[in-house]
């Protein structure tokens, strides 16, 4: 079977990557292939490139390029910076302060620190998603070692005021590390504003290659390496440089500040007359996330179709060529729901239905319209199937 | 195209056999709960010769939850109870031709819901089946896990 068209709604999934982010990797893999490291003509070339690379991803979130360190990815990124500062400052205290919306490279990495002997607080959200500054500054105790807070959520796309919670955080004296892996390309940000002192980053939420990402390092702030090795990345990250990707992810970067107007509004739009069709059309929806959607990532769209399971509504819109994805248990292999959409107090009857919907720079209106279409047909057709009752 | 099922488990999903409602059913079973996302209900017809003429189901789930009960739907109609009663989940996964590991609970679900929905035309109908024996009824699979 083969659909009419192909409309893929999973850009906080992953992004295609753009065309001339390809053609400026493409020459990486062959002529211009040198190690960095090498001291000849070859690999003096390859750590321009490098260094280019640097100036493009640290300009786009107002870094610094010695700032900026490449890792393999927002999930190394996050792992790196919580091991890293809970080994450092293990002596100063054990306890570090999250949020239970985080991604779980956060959270599986703050389980594997309490297994070790850390203490973990794991600070409540509002119905919004919205983590409180009091609420930090009530949790910071005298042996607190880091705060770490997601910048924009990736089910229900909450920006969160990472300014203010850092802010709480220094005035402790406590560092402060942010997962920016879904705000990157998709909030304007300037991280010495910020005033922050770590930021998880990932190439392939932006129009990059995957397998590569950074950490945003503030100058001054050392942690242990996490990768040992050779002198890479001022010998804070070893391992041979994976060139071509963080060629493309420098471009992608570029890419990324020149469009982010255009980006936003075409974004901001889209996901705007998704929301407007699918509550206007489809009865018994309810729209999870920030109701102001300036503090909303400008793609997500969350919504919970009552009576109906996420699962079985993801693989009829598949068969129509529609990529998205559910916080429904069904799809997951732990059969528990979405812990963001828990966090956030979706009803336990209905937080099966939920389907993250997210438009991209690809993204037309007509792919809206289509996806809209076929999802009133998907959604009637299985709530006649369903033995949940509805009012009539 | 690729797909999270077999064609079988697709074609159930994709079209399920015998959904609805029956009127004035012999037995109905209703097994899971939304809030673990399944929930199955199973109603049948029974005639003087204990066969089953007539069986139909909803369910609230997955794609696997909702093809095991248009599967065990088709695996009841025109059989005895007596029969019906030896369907387990593991005859439904077979008829499917496999579930992935995950998705064997969906089946369970099946397996419960029409068990359910014959020790409700038994009760009503003061009938006894040896298959019956040892079934938990209390058990309508809305504990929460």
């Amino acid at each position: 079977m083969s659909a009419e068209r192909t409309v893929y709604l999973d850009y906080s999934a992953t992004t295609p990557v753009k065309q001339e982010v390809l053609d400026t990797m493409i020459p990486y893999f062959t002529e211009n292939f040198g190690n960095p490291s090498s001291l000849y003509q070859q690999g003096l070339e390859a750590k321009l490139s490098l260094d280019h690379a640097r100036e493009q991803v640290a300009s786009l979130i107002g870094a610094d390029p010695e700032e900026v360190i490449f890792t393999g990815g927002g999930s190394e990124s996050d792992n790196w910076v919580l091991e890293g500062v809970a080994h450092k400052l293990k002596k100063q205290g054990r306890h570090i302060i999250t949020s239970k919306i985080e991604h779980h490279a956060i959270l599986h990495t703050c389980q594997y620190l309490q297994s070790l002997g850390f203490e973990i607080t794991y600070l409540d959200v509002d119905q919004e998603g919205f983590v409180s500054p009091e609420d930090l500054e009530k949790a910071i105790r005298p042996d607190t070692i880091l705060v770490s807070i997601m910048f924009v959520n990736n089910e229900i796309g909450t920006v969160e005021p990472i300014k203010e919670l850092a802010a709480v955080a220094h005035k402790h004296g406590i560092l402060f590390h942010t997962d920016a892996v879904q705000a990157v390309g998709n909030v304007k940000m300037d991280v010495h504003d910020l005033g922050i002192d770590f930021m998880s980053m990932s190439s392939h939420k932006i129009y990059g290659p995957k397998g590569e990402g950074g950490l945003y390092l503030r100058k001054g702030v050392r942690i242990p390496s996490f990768i040992h090795g050779g002198a890479q990345e001022g010998g804070r990250r070893a391992g041979t440089e994976n060139l071509a990707g963080i060629v493309g992810f420098g471009k992608a970067a570029e890419v990324a500040e020149k469009n982010i107007d255009w980006h936003i509004k075409h974004c901001s739009e889209l996901r705007d007359y998704l929301l407007d069709r699918i509550t206007a059309e489809i009865p018994d929806v309810i729209v999870n996330g920030p109701h102001d959607h300036s503090l909303r990532h400008p793609g997500n769209a969350n919504v919970t179709f009552r009576y109906i399971e996420g699962e079985s509504i993801l693989i009829l819109l598949d068969q129509a060529g529609i990529s998205v994805s559910t916080g429904s248990a069904c799809s997951s292999k732990s059969l528990e729901p979405s812990h963001v959409l828990t966090a956030i107090g979706v009803d336990s009857t209905t937080i099966h239905g939920s389907i993250r919907f997210t438009v991209g720079d690809f993204t037309t209106k007509e792919d809206v319209d289509y996806a809209v279409d076929h999802l009133k047909e998907v959604v009637a057709r299985l709530r006649e199937i369903s033995s949940m009752s509805r009012p009539e | 195209m690729q797909n999270l099922y077999n064609e079988k488990v697709m074609d159930h999903f994709l079209h399920p056999r015998n959904v609805g409602e029956i009127e004035n059913p012999d037995g109905t079973g209703v097994y899971g709960s939304p809030v673990c996302g399944d929930m199955m209900q199973v109603q049948i017809k029974v005639d003087e010769n204990d066969v089953i003429t007539d069986c139909k189901f909803k369910t609230f789930g997955c794609g696997s939850a909702i093809a095991s009960s248009s599967m065990a739907t088709t695996m009841m109609i025109g059989h005895t109870v007596d029969e019906a009663l030896e369907l387990t989940n593991k005859t439904i996964i077979d008829e499917l031709g496999g579930l992935p590991s995950q998705k064997i609970h969906c089946s369970v679900l099946a397996e419960h819901a029409i068990k359910l929905a014959i020790y409700d035309y038994a009760e009503k109908h003061g009938k006894h089946y040896k298959g019956l024996e040892g079934f938990d009824h209390e058990d309508k699979g809305d504990d929460l896990h």
